[in-house]
C-alpha cells in the first residue's frame, strides 16, 4: 500500500472516531434521560419512554440510518449534514438500548436507599441525583462497555450511505488496489484495536466510580457475557 | 410531508420476496450460530491451552469487528483465495459465523450454571466423559440458555439488512431497489422498518412464552 492510500485510511479512522465519540456522548444524553423517565411516577412518561425504546429497539439500525439519510430530507425537508445524521440515528438508536441499562441499574439500587432518602425528606430528584444514581452509575459501567464495542461496530454502517468512516475508505482502496484481502485484515485490526482501548478506558472508568462510593472492583476473568438482549449485535 | 399508498401497494410484491429472503438467512443464520456456538463453548473447556487460547483470540476478534466488515472481507476475499459461494451463502455464513461468538458466552454461563452435584453424580455412576455432556450437561444447560439464545435471534434479524451490501436481495435490499426505480424513498423504507418493528414485537412475545415453558 502507498502512503496516499494510508493517508486515506487514517482520514477514515478520524472519521470513525468523531461519529463514535459524537453518537456516544447523544446516546448517553438519550440513555439517561429515557432511563431516568422509565421510573417516573407519571404513567404517561412511562408509557412514552417504553414506547421510545420499543421502537428505536425494535427496528434495525441500518434501516434507521437509511430512514434519517434518504426519507428525512424528502418528507420532512430536513437535510443533514453527514456526520450529524450519522450521529442521530446511531445516538437515538443505541440510546435506546442504553436506557435499558439505566432503568435496569436504577432499579437494582436496594430500595432502603430510596426509602432512606423519602425519610430524610429528600425530594425525587435529590434522591436520584444524590442517592441513586452514584450508586447505580458504577454498575452501569459494564454493559455500557459492551455497548460502546456495539456502537463502535454500528459506526460501519454509514459507509453504506457514502459517508467517509473507516469502513467507506477500505472500499475505497480495494477499489484503488484491485485487492481485497490485505486491506480488509487492516480494517478489521484497527476496529479491534479501537475497541480493545474502548474497553480498557471503560475498566478505568469503572475503577475509578466504585472507589467513589466505597466498592472495590470486582476481578472479572475473561470477557463476561453482556445482560441479556443489551450486549450482542444490538445493530 | 406526501404519503403515497399506491407505492405502498406497488412495492409490496417485493416486499414478500424480501421478507422471504431476510427469514431465510435469519432461520440458517441462526442454526449455525447455534451450532459453531456450542463448539466453541466445547472447546473453550478443553484442558489444552494450546486450543483454547487460539479460540479466544479468534472469537474475541470476530466479536470486536464489524459484522459490515467481516461480511465484505469474505464476499470479496474468499473468491480470490478459490472459494465461491452464492450472495446469500456468503451472509449466512457472516452472520452465523459472528453471532456464534455471541452464543458461545451463552453456552458457556449455561454450562456453568448446571451445579457441581451433577458432575460429581456423574463421576459417581461411572459415566463415560461422553454420556456425562450428552446425557448430563447439556440437556440441563441447554434448557437454561433458550431465552438468551433467542434473544440473539432477535438482534440477528435486525442485522440482515447487512446482507444488502453483498447484492443479497433482502427486505432493505429490495426498498433501495424500488426506490431507485420509482424515486419513492419515503414509503419503502418506512414500510420495512415497521416490518422490523412487527416481526422483533411478535419475535419477543414468542420467546416470552417459550421462556415460561423451559425455565421453572
Amino acid at each position: 500500500m502507498t502512503s496516499g492510500l494510508w493517508e486515506l485510511v487514517l482520514k477514515g479512522v478520524w472519521t470513525t472516531i468523531q461519529l463514535l465519540v459524537l453518537s456516544a456522548l447523544l446516546g448517553v444524553v438519550v440513555s439517561f434521560v429515557v432511563g431516568i423517565a422509565r421510573t417516573h411516577r407519571l404513567r404517561i412518561v412511562r408509557f412514552l419512554a417504553g414506547f421510545y425504546t420499543e421502537v428505536f429497539r425494535g427496528t434495525s439500525a441500518l434501516v434507521m440510518i437509511f430512514w434519517v439519510f434518504f426519507v428525512l430530507p424528502l418528507a420532512f425537508g430536513w437535510q443533514l449534514v453527514q456526520l450529524w445524521a450519522g450521529t442521530l440515528a446511531l445516538g437515538l438508536t443505541y440510546g435506546a438500548y442504553g436506557a435499558e441499562i439505566v432503568r435496569g441499574a436504577l432499579s437494582a439500587v436496594d430500595p432502603a436507599q430510596k426509602e432512606g432518602g423519602i425519610a430524610l425528606s429528600f425530594t425525587p430528584w435529590q434522591r436520584m441525583r444524590l442517592i441513586l444514581l452514584p450508586q447505580a452509575v458504577p454498575e452501569m459501567i459494564p454493559p455500557f462497555s459492551n455497548l460502546l464495542v456495539e456502537l463502535l461496530k454500528g459506526t460501519a454502517l454509514v459507509s453504506i450511505t457514502g459517508m467517509g468512516d473507516l469502513t467507506f475508505s477500505g472500499n475505497l482502496v480495494r477499489l484503488a488496489l484491485q485487492e481485497s484481502a490485505e486491506i480488509y485484515a487492516y480494517v478489521l485490526l484497527i476496529y479491534f484495536v479501537i475497541a480493545f482501548l474502548l474497553t480498557r478506558l471503560m475498566r478505568g472508568l469503572e475503577a475509578r466510580l466504585k472507589a467513589n462510593v466505597g466498592k472495590a472492583p470486582e476481578r472479572r476473568t475473561v470477557t463476561e457475557p453482556g445482560p441479556v438482549g443489551v450486549g450482542g449485535g444490538v445493530a | 410531508m406526501t404519503w403515497d399508498w399506491n407505492a405502498v401497494s406497488d412495492f409490496m410484491p417485493q416486499f414478500w420476496d424480501g421478507l422471504l429472503i431476510t427469514l431465510q438467512a435469519l432461520v440458517l443464520g441462526s442454526l449455525i450460530s447455534f451450532a459453531l456456538g456450542l463448539v466453541w463453548a466445547l472447546l473453550m473447556r478443553t484442558p489444552s491451552r494450546f486450543v483454547r487460547w487460539p479460540v479466544g483470540i479468534v472469537t474475541e476478534f470476530v466479536r470486536n469487528t464489524p459484522l459490515l466488515v467481516q461480511l465484505f472481507f469474505l464476499f470479496y476475499v474468499l473468491p480470490e483465495w478459490g472459494v465461491t459461494f452464492s450472495a446469500l451463502t456468503t451472509g449466512v455464513i457472516g452472520i452465523g459465523l459472528h453471532y456464534s461468538t455471541y452464543t458461545m458466552q451463552v453456552y458457556r454461563a449455561g454450562i456453568e450454571a448446571v451445579p457441581v452435584g451433577q458432575w460429581e453424580a456423574a463421576t459417581a455412576l461411572n459415566l463415560s466423559r461422553r454420556r456425562t455432556w450428552t446425557a448430563v450437561i447439556l440437556p440441563q444447560a441447554i434448557r437454561r440458555v433458550v431465552p438468551a439464545l433467542g434473544n440473539y435471534v432477535i438482534s440477528m434479524l435486525k442485522d440482515t439488512p447487512m446482507l444488502m451490501v453483498i447484492t443479497v436481495l433482502d427486505m432493505l435490499g429490495q426498498a433501495r431497489l424500488f426506490s431507485q426505480q420509482h424515486f419513492q424513498f419515503t414509503e419503502p423504507l418506512t414500510v420495512i422498518g415497521v416490518a422490523f418493528i412487527v416481526i422483533s414485537y411478535l419475535a419477543s412475545l414468542l420467546l416470552r412464552t417459550l421462556e415460561r415453558r423451559l425455565v421453572r
